[in-house]
């Protein structure tokens, strides 16, 4: 940190210094919080708006809220119960936890397998991997949907999905891992192999533990991307009780397209879990967000 | 080093097989299987029925005036509007974000400008259209554009931002670029950090400018990274769905269209899976150039030493 602040700060040591510094700054400081403000603006706004009495949302703009001063949890209560959105809830999470946990395992398997137990065409199939990390969903959807009917409507269950979101996941999953897992210590697994463990073990007992960061950083992305999706759910899953909030919004939208109310209500519930796990994780999320995109 | 027995060599291929499985079933034979029916009219069961060779394509690029219409000006269809996002969305994005990413470095809050320009990066893009309906919005009680607009001028007339097919397009761009500058900021402030302390400060020595030492020194060590942005900022462009499904439905009309929006609405709503193969065929088409440039990156860097 030392060595930043040294790159980018020049230190001011007399008093006079620190004035101009003060003054010479003030556009800086203005232009980044300016930016910050405006960025934050359409976000609070929704926030707000969903703890408005819908009267006062009709009548006045919801900056005006913090005068008035009079807020309401009945649109959430009205959004869950009502409109459903608490049992699409329940769907997303559904739909998202094995949707991460499947890819994460395969993809951790896989990528020992690529990283430290040699095999034939091992290099370039790890570069198919890597093509494919990028394979627009597009050309997966109509082939998938003919595959799930003809397997006994996997559309009517989650089953779909999962897989769906397990083969669009894996790519990534491989490569990020397989990444990470090469630059364990080659000592500490070569010292496994000679103990006479098995590549199981040493997969379970040594790079599993020390991985856990990248392990972190990949199961964060692929949550949140699962969890944010909306073209895939809205075409694998086509029984409306089991459809997640991304798609139950957008019909939301459309039959209840003035009701700001529940509308603000119904988005800030698909945004708390992300959000919350993106301020308590921020570092692997972050992290996981570089590595699937620098490391390329 | 190397234990190259064969139960050494079946077990390296176990750990692998179940990925590659899923691989091949759910990726690979899909996208097969679509790039064979783009040359088919296709049926409501997906079937290859009607083979029509390149018609589907033909017909695309010079009969669908919703897909590609050059016979106007300026030209527009979904293939132009995502021309357009390809133009605005990357070049808004990296400008804001190498903005914020050099300004940012230089005060002590800068955790708290980065966490709040790249917490959109977490919202989902169906709350993300939620969000920006709400800004847009015609109505000045509930759109905040609107009402600066009017605040600023009393006899201004809010606009309808998403009405209009003029705005749409610009006005779903900035929604996008909202929500993602903050990845771009969050890349290239690592990259500026990357850079090491004593060069700039043999620059300073030497007495430049820091216009100077941003265009001489900073940009040109952050051209990988911004390359890279760039890549990722591509295909977000050519994929980009969700935020225009909810926020227009393509519309007013068919102005807000994109190569994603034209393949959904061709094959699951007006049942021409042929026609709407040809358009994912397209945008791999699109995207193929970004997979072998990763390939041959990594290939030079790792895997082939």
């Amino acid at each position: 940190m030392a060595t930043v602040d040294s790159a980018v700060q020049v230190r001011a040591t007399t008093r006079s210094e620190r004035m101009v510094r003060f003054v010479t700054r003030t556009p800086l400081h203005f232009v980044l919080i300016a930016i910050s403000l405006l960025w934050l603006v359409p976000t609070v706004g929704l926030a707000l708006t969903s703890f408005r009495k819908p009267p006062a949302i009709a009548s006045s703009g919801w900056w005006h809220s913090i005068s008035q001063w009079d807020w309401t949890l009945k649109n959430y209560d009205a959004v869950i119960n009502a409109t459903g959105m608490g049992h699409a809830w329940v769907n997303s999470v559904i739909i998202t936890v094995p949707a991460t946990i499947l890819p994460l395992t395969l993809g951790a398997l896989a990528a020992f397998g690529f990283a430290w137990v040699p095999f034939p065409f091992r290099d370039t199939l790890f570069l198919i991997i890597v093509a494919l990390m990028i394979v627009p969903i597009q050309t997966s959807l109509v082939p998938l949907l003919k595959l799930f009917a003809s397997w006994g409507h996997l559309n009517n269950s989650y089953y779909g999905i999962w897989l769906a979101h397990t083969a669009f996941g894996l790519p990534l999953a491989v490569f990020l891992l397989r990444n990470f897992f090469i630059t364990l210590p080659k000592d500490l697994i070569e010292a496994a192999r000679m103990d006479g463990a098995s590549n199981f073990a040493i997969f379970r007992r040594i790079v599993i533990p020390l991985s856990v960061p990248a392990l972190a950083s990949f199961a964060i992305f692929q949550f949140l991307w699962v969890w944010n999706d909306l073209l895939m759910a809205l075409i694998f899953v086509s029984d409306p009780a089991k459809q997640p909030m991304t798609v139950r919004i957008p019909y939301l939208l459309s039959t209840y397209g003035q009701e700001y109310n529940l509308l603000a209500a119904a988005s800030f519930l698909l945004m708390i879990l992300p959000l919350a796990v993106f301020f308590a994780l921020q570092r692997y999320f972050v992290q996981g967000l570089l590595a699937g995109s620098v490391k390329t | 080093m190397r234990l190259s027995s064969a139960f050494e060599r079946v077990q390296g291929i176990v750990f692998v097989l179940p990925a590659l499985i899923v691989l091949a079933l759910f990726l690979i034979y899909p996208a097969y299987y679509t790039i064979r029916l783009a040359f088919y009219e296709g049926d409501f069961h997906y079937n290859f029925v009607h083979y029509v060779g390149l018609d589907n394509f033909k017909q695309l690029l010079t009969n669908d005036p919703d897909f590609l219409d050059l016979s106007k000006f300026p030209p527009g269809g979904a293939l132009i509007n995502n021309l357009r996002w390809v133009i605005f969305y990357i070049s808004l994005s990296l400008l804001i974000g190498l903005g914020l990413a050099v300004l940012a470095v230089r005060v002590r809050y800068e955790r708290v400008v980065k966490t709040v320009i790249f917490l959109p990066m977490a919202i989902a893009a169906t709350a993300v259209g939620i969000i920006w309906l709400f800004v847009y919005s015609p109505d000045p009680d509930i759109g905040v554009l609107n009402a600066v607009l009017v605040g600023f001028d009393n006899s201004f007339h809010p606009i309808a931002w998403l009405g209009r097919p003029d705005l749409v397009n610009y006005a779903l761009i900035f929604a996008y670029v909202w929500a993602s500058v903050g990845f771009v900021m969050v890349v290239l402030s690592a990259a500026i950090k990357g850079i090491p302390a004593e060069v700039m400060e043999a620059a300073r020595v030497d007495g430049a400018g820091e216009w100077n030492i941003f265009r001489r020194i900073m940009l040109p060590m952050l051209s990988l990274p911004i390359s890279v942005v760039t890549i990722w900022l591509f295909i977000n462009v050519i994929k980009v769905f969700d935020i225009i499904y909810v926020m227009t439905g393509g519309g007013p009309g068919t102005s807000s269209r994109v190569i994603a929006f034209t393949m959904y609405e061709e094959t699951f709503h007006n049942g021409r899976p042929g026609y709407g193969a040809a358009v994912a065929v397209i945008m791999l088409i699109l995207i193929a150039p970004v997979m072998v440039l990763n390939v041959r990156r990594f290939r030079s860097e790792k895997v082939v030493a």
